[in-house]
Formats: structure tokens, sequence, C-alpha cells
């Protein structure tokens, strides 16, 4: 788990440009006017919605939503069905103005404003001109690469619902050894979705606190307190509560990860975060430092950073071919040195591993983590 | 000072001396005004040892430090108070420039080892201040002292996310050694470690340094993080603000410690790669302030207040509620402040080939219960800083009042 805790959600989309804008193909939500945007102007009252331009040219577009009314107000921009939303801006409360850019292409559009968030809304309709320009496509594969990504959170956590199901049934049924089997492999579905799971501020320390993450006089749970009690304690008294909890919110996260809207720039920032994951946690041997079972995650860390990675590749592959090239191979380079630490299904223990080879592989994880880093601002340069 | 900053041109003339303006490489000669003067002739400043107060906590804060902590392993009270006897007297000697001892270095007995280790004989006083501090576990019950603990000296309690090593933390003493010199802070600390073999025992150590000696005394100084850190430092001019949250006060309780304060240290390293890998905005989201201008978010000057209310076009918050500025601020602890007087630190490289670097947290308060703890247990919980920083050591000292002539470390507490 992170070390700040309770870190809501719009926290970490602070590097994103996005606010709540839909997935919808040629759509992008940005928290201002993009540069070469044209400019809309949107004003919401309570029986109006008076949008500044009834043309505009392909194109990126920006619009700027001022709520001038008394309630809370939405903004859809739909397309010529009135129904397919190509992008959307959601709780602009009162006086507050916010921003939706979107690349439009030639056509008929509806735009809605809609106070008190209810209803149809007040609709108008948007006369889109000319072609695009090249962004466009660029943008449509923003939008790919974050739904492909965001296919592979859902069938992630999925398993991650899964296997805790299972893991939490051996330890109400007090069968230590299937638990200890089931420990390592079901959390590797948390760590390879880590920063989307632990963007939950609230679930985040209930299901993965460590023990010195806990203030004094807080109660300790979640995957780790299990950690101790198998490995430590060897024993599962007082645990069947901490399983039903970590049950519990394990469903409760996977529903809320189902309603998340990602943004591509979200997905390599999350990438990023991966890689620290492993420098401060599983290199140092601090994450599960009682089933040692580190190198576990360690793969699971890796595993999502590189999907994040794939999914973005055909844009990086077009716009810095080299930093692709860079990737690949210290991807690789990485890979290989975990491999030989593989055994049966999983891994060697951290403890097996000798002074030098921790280092080696920190210095591994370096040369992928540096390069990885400048993922965010080629794709959404 | 009236200057702020130190042009870097103008610094590099500094830094090769007088002499070395319009040398190779500065393309023009320019003259020092009178602040930029004085800042070359620190070294030579000598920073009075008695007064109400001890030095080195409102002293201007010099280059280099170094904090070493003690376990007294007598349980001898009357060997224990004759040392701080000797250390004082020693004390007032290394603070004016002079060696220690009757015979200083080079004056002795040939046949014997000179008083002085002598590693300062050609260096000037540097602005020495020493400045000792007594920790919650010389209040046991070795030397009669458990009556006298201050309740402000309550143990700290864990942080969420402390990871602390004991071998690092705590002690029954500590002395910090500030200097413009490192050479001078660190003879200080050696010739009193001297003086203490059979009574004291050294636990810990930790080096620190600030500004690049030459600079400004009046620019704020940055962190390895590479922000300005002490932007909103307590007025230590300011009596009304010393008197409510620095001095300990009469009324506090624990008479003895009156005209003191407590000072927490914290060894906060910092994972230097992972941040040194954050975006730009990412960092400045973090922390809350313009990595350039170090003025806070949404603002341009350094000095500006932070606009908590303001947002942005998405209706966010232009300072994050886990902006470390919002949480430190004395507006969200209840007006609680600290006066900051840290170093940064760089020990090599750890066992993963990783920089041991980060930030030696010194911070003096009037009572640790509703300064330090109440705002570290709000940064803790919530501060984004937490994924690039890590507590691995802690200490909590009572720093007694300051000494008038002829007056020994501590003798409010052992006369008590």
């Amino acid at each position: 788990m992170p070390r700040a805790r309770y870190v809501p959600l719009a926290v970490l989309t602070i590097a994103s440009l996005a606010a709540c804008g839909s997935t919808n193909a040629g759509s992008t939500a940005a928290g201002g006017t993009e540069q070469g945007a044209t400019a809309v102007t949107v004003a919401s009252t309570s029986d109006a919605c008076a949008v500044s331009a009834a043309s505009v040219a392909a194109g990126p577009t920006t619009f700027t939503i001022t709520n001038n009314g008394d309630a809370a107000t939405e903004f859809y921009l739909y397309a010529a069905d009135g129904q397919r939303i190509v992008g959307e801006v959601e709780n602009i409360g009162p006086a507050l103005t916010r921003d939706l850019t979107v690349v439009l292409e030639a056509g008929t559009y509806v735009t809605a404003c809609k106070p008190g968030m209810t209803g149809d809304g007040i609709r108008g309709t948007l006369t889109v001109t000319g072609t695009s320009t090249a962004s466009a496509p660029e943008a449509a594969a923003r939008a790919k690469a974050a739904a492909d990504y965001k296919a592979w959170v859902a069938t992630e956590s999925a398993r991650l619902l899964s296997g805790t199901t299972s893991f939490v049934a051996a330890i109400k049924a007090g069968d230590q050894a299937r638990a200890k089997a089931l420990y390592a492999p079901t959390r590797a579905h948390w760590e390879a979705i880590e920063p989307i799971a632990e963007s939950f501020g609230d679930l985040d320390p209930r299901l993965d606190a460590r023990v010195n993450d806990v203030e004094a006089g807080d109660a300790w749970t979640g995957w780790h307190r299990l950690e101790k009690a198998l490995w430590v304690d060897r024993s599962l008294t007082g645990m069947s509560v901490i399983a039903d909890q970590m049950l519990t919110d394990t469903e409760d996260l996977v529903g809320r990860i189902a309603a998340l809207d990602l943004t591509v720039d979200q997905v390599t920032n999350g990438a990023k975060e991966l890689l620290d994951e492993v420098a401060t946690g599983k290199v140092t041997g601090e994450e599960e430092r009682y089933s040692h079972t580190d190198l576990v995650d360690f793969q699971a860390n890796i595993d999502g950073a590189r999907k994040a990675f794939e999914v973005v590749t055909p844009i990086v592959t077009v716009k810095d071919p080299a930093l692709k090239a860079t990737l690949d191979a210290a991807f690789a380079d990485l890979q290989k040195s975990l491999d030989t630490y593989r055994s049966g299904t999983g891994f060697v223990l951290y403890t097996a591993l000798t002074p030098a080879q921790v280092k080696e592989l920190a210095a591994k994880v370096e040369a992928l983590s540096e390069p990885l880093s400048r993922l965010t601002s080629t794709v959404v340069a | 000072m009236t200057e702020r900053t130190l042009s870097r041109r103008r610094f590099l003339g500094l830094a090769g001396g007088g002499a070395a303006l319009g040398v190779a490489g500065i393309g023009t000669a320019e003259l020092l005004t009178r602040d930029e003067a004085s800042a070359v002739d620190r070294t030579a400043s000598v920073v009075p040892f008695e007064g109400a107060h001890q030095a080195g906590i409102t002293t201007q804060q010099q280059d280099r430090v170094q904090v070493v902590a003690f376990d007294v392993t007598t349980t001898d009270r009357a060997a224990l108070v004759a040392l701080l006897t000797t250390w004082t007297r020693a004390a007032r000697r290394l603070t004016s420039g002079r060696p220690v001892g009757s015979t200083g270095a080079v004056d002795g007995h040939a046949d014997a080892p000179p008083d002085d280790t002598g590693e300062a004989l050609d260096l000037a006083p540097s602005g020495l201040t020493l400045t000792i501090g007594f920790g919650p576990s010389l209040f046991d019950d070795r030397f009669g002292l458990a009556a006298h603990r201050p309740a402000a000296l309550a143990d700290l309690p864990h942080f969420s996310g402390d990871d602390l090593d004991d071998a690092i933390s705590n002690g029954d003493l500590c002395i910090q050694a500030c200097a413009y010199d490192e050479q001078v802070a660190l003879h200080a600390v050696r010739q009193l470690t001297r003086l203490g073999a059979g009574v004291v025992v050294p636990r810990w150590a930790q080096l620190g340094f600030a500004r690049t000696p030459g600079a400004s005394l009046g620019a704020t100084p940055r962190n390895l993080h590479g922000f300005k850190d002490g932007t909103r430092n307590l007025a230590v001019d300011d009596a009304t603000t010393t008197a409510d949250q620095l001095w300990v006060q009469r009324s506090d309780g624990s008479a003895w410690m009156a005209g003191g304060t407590y000072l927490v240290s914290r060894r906060i390293r910092m994972t230097i790669e992972t941040w040194d890998r954050t975006s730009l905005r990412d960092q400045e989201a973090i922390v809350g302030r313009h990595k350039g201008s170090g003025a806070p978010l949404g603002a341009a000057d350094e000095f500006a207040e932070p606009d908590f209310t303001a947002l942005d076009g998405d209706g966010k918050p232009v300072i994050a509620q886990t902006a470390h500025v919002r949480l430190a601020h004395p507006d969200h602890n209840g007006g609680a402040q600290l006066l900051r007087r840290g170093y940064s630190f760089s020990d090599g490289v750890d066992r993963l080939g990783r920089m041991d670097a980060g930030l030696f947290f010194l911070a003096f308060q009037r009572d640790p219960r509703r300064q330090f703890v109440p705002i570290q247990q709000q940064l803790a919980r919530t501060d984004r800083l937490n994924e690039y920083i890590k507590h691995e050591s802690s200490g909590l000292w009572a720093v007694p009042p300051g000494v008038g002539p002829g007056g020994v470390w501590g003798e409010t507490l052992f006369q008590a």
C-alpha cells in the first residue's frame, strides 16, 4: 500500500488532464483549453443552455461550461442520434466552470445541459464542418489504449475476487496450508492493478496496510494481517472477522473498479507507479516481510506496467520509436533476471536471494523505471 | 539581509575569495555589497554562548550540523553532573574559537596527548553553536530525575508509515553542533565525546548540510527534492510568536524547563530515485508549491499566502487536499507551528545502490503534544509526499534554558 493513506481518487489523477470524460472514441476531457482547440462556451442555467456557436470546424474543440444556475449541472455532447455520448462533464457546482475537450469529426451533434443532473436536459444542435486534423486518430488511439487497459484491469479484478473468495474460505475453515498456498497467487492480481486498487483511499489501508503503516490505536486488517497470522503466529484465532471484512472490501473494490473511467495518462502514470512499488516495496523485501513472497508481487507489478506499455505501444511506436526500443529491451532484460528465480509455479523466497542478486535486480528496475517515467509525456504530447 | 539572492556569477566570484573576482570564467568583476561581504565573513562570526535561551535555536541557521546522541553509561549522578560542568566549560571555549583544556593542542607536555585534538587550530570560530538536549530515557530511575520529567516530554507515538531504526533513534543526551565550517562542528563534537569517556558513549551521529557556503543568507534553501523548504518558518524575531510556539513558559509546569524548548529530530530518507522520475506537474501537486519560484500553487510570489480555497477549471482545489503545504500549514493544525532547522544529508549509497539521502529534520517547539505530534499525525495519514520519504529515526529532547555567566548546562534540572 502507499504510505499516504486515505488518498482520494481525485488525487491520483492530479497528473491527469482528465476530469470525467467518457471513454468513447474521439473524446478526451481536459482540465484546460488545449492548444489549437476551438473554444466554445456554454452557459448553463435552470432553464437555458447557451452554446456560443452553432457550427464549428472539425478538430479539437474545448467546451468551457459555466454553471450560472442554482443547482449542480452536467453537460453532454451526444452523437447525432442524441444517445451515444461523445463527451460529458458531470457534477458542475453552481458558479463553477469546467472544460471538456473533444476531437470532433464532421457531422451533427447534440448538446445538452442537465441542471439538477436529471432528465434529458436542455438540448441543442451543433454542426461540425470540414475534416479534422491528424489528431483525431491519435485521440482515438489514446481512447482505445485506455479502454484496452480497463478491460485487462476488469479481468484482473475478477480474478482477485475469485481468489480472495477461496482464500477467505480457507481461512475460515482453519486450513492454514491451503490459505498459505493461495496467498501469493491471489495477491498477484492485487499487485498487478495496484495503482488503481490503492487509488480508493479508504479501501487500500484496510486491505493492504503493513504493520508499520497503522497508526497507534487503529486496527490492523487485510492481507498482511493474515500473512502474519499464517507465517508468524501460525494461528487463525480471531481471523474470521478479518477475512470476512477482506471479502466485503474486495467486492466493494471490484464494483468500484468497474465504474471507473480511465484515461490514458492514468494508465501510463500507473506504470511508473508500479515500478515505484517494486523499487520501494518488493526489491527491498518489505512488502511480504513474513511470507517472503515478494518476487511474486514483483512479477505482478511488472506485468501491470508491461500491460500499460503494450496498450500505448502503437502510439509510442509512432512518436518515439527509440523510447519503444529502450523499453522493450529493459522489460526483457529485467524479465530475464526475474525468470532465473522461478520455482514451481511461483518464485523462490526473497530470503533466498543474495545481496548481490538483490542489487542486480534493483539496478534493472532502475534501468527500466527511468525510461518508463517518460511514457506519459510521450503519449499525451 | 536586504539581498535575497546572489547570482550564480557573483557566487562564483565569492567562492574563489575576493581575489578571484574577475578571473577567467567570470565575465565582469562585480563589487560586493555590504551584505554579500558579510556572507563571506561568516566564518569569523562568534555566537554568544550565554543567554536566556541556548544558542543554536533562533540563531541564523549555519551551513553545517553534526548532531550526536549519547547514552549515559554511569549510574553515578555526581559523575553526570561533573561531565555537564566540564562540557559547559569546553563549550564556552569552543564557541569562542579557542581549543579545549589548559594547554590546547600544541602547548602541553610533549609526552602527553594534547588536550585538544587540533584540527580546528587554524580555523575561525565559524559561528559555532553547541546546544544540549535531554532525552526521555534520562528521566528513568538512574539519576533520580523521574519526578522532573516534563509532561511535554511524552514519548512520541507511532506514526503511520514509521520505519524507525532504534540504533539511530533516541538517546539520553544529545548535542547539536552547528557551524559555518563542517570541520569546526566535527571538532567540537569530538572534544565533547573525548571528555565524556567513561560517562557517556555516542549512540548515533548525523551530519547535515544546508545552503552552500557563500550563498546569500536571505534565500530560502532548497531540500534534496529540489524544492524551497522553510519559506514559512516560525518568525523568531516576533516575541509573541516565540512565547506562544517556541519557549517553554513558567506556567507550562516543570519550572526547570522555563526558557527552554523541545527538539524533535527525524532522519527522513528520501527515495530520491522514484521522486526524480515523477513529473514536474505531480511534484508540484504533491508539495503544493511551484518548484522554480517556491510560490504556492496559483500564486507567483514565494511568500504569498497559499489560497487553500481556490478551485481550478475542474472545480478541484488548486492546492490538493493531500498537498504537503496544506497539511503542514498552521491553518490546518490549530495554529501550531514549528521552528524548523533541518539539514540535508547524503550518506553514500544503500545496499541496493541507491542514494542514502534526505532531510535531517530538526524542529524546536514549546510542546510537542500540541505541535509536532498532531502535525505529523496529519502528514503521516494523508501527505502524498509519504510515497517518496521514509522516517528512519526519531529523537525527542528537552532542551533546557540557556546559562548565564558561570552557569552549567542543565543546572535548573539537577538543582530542581
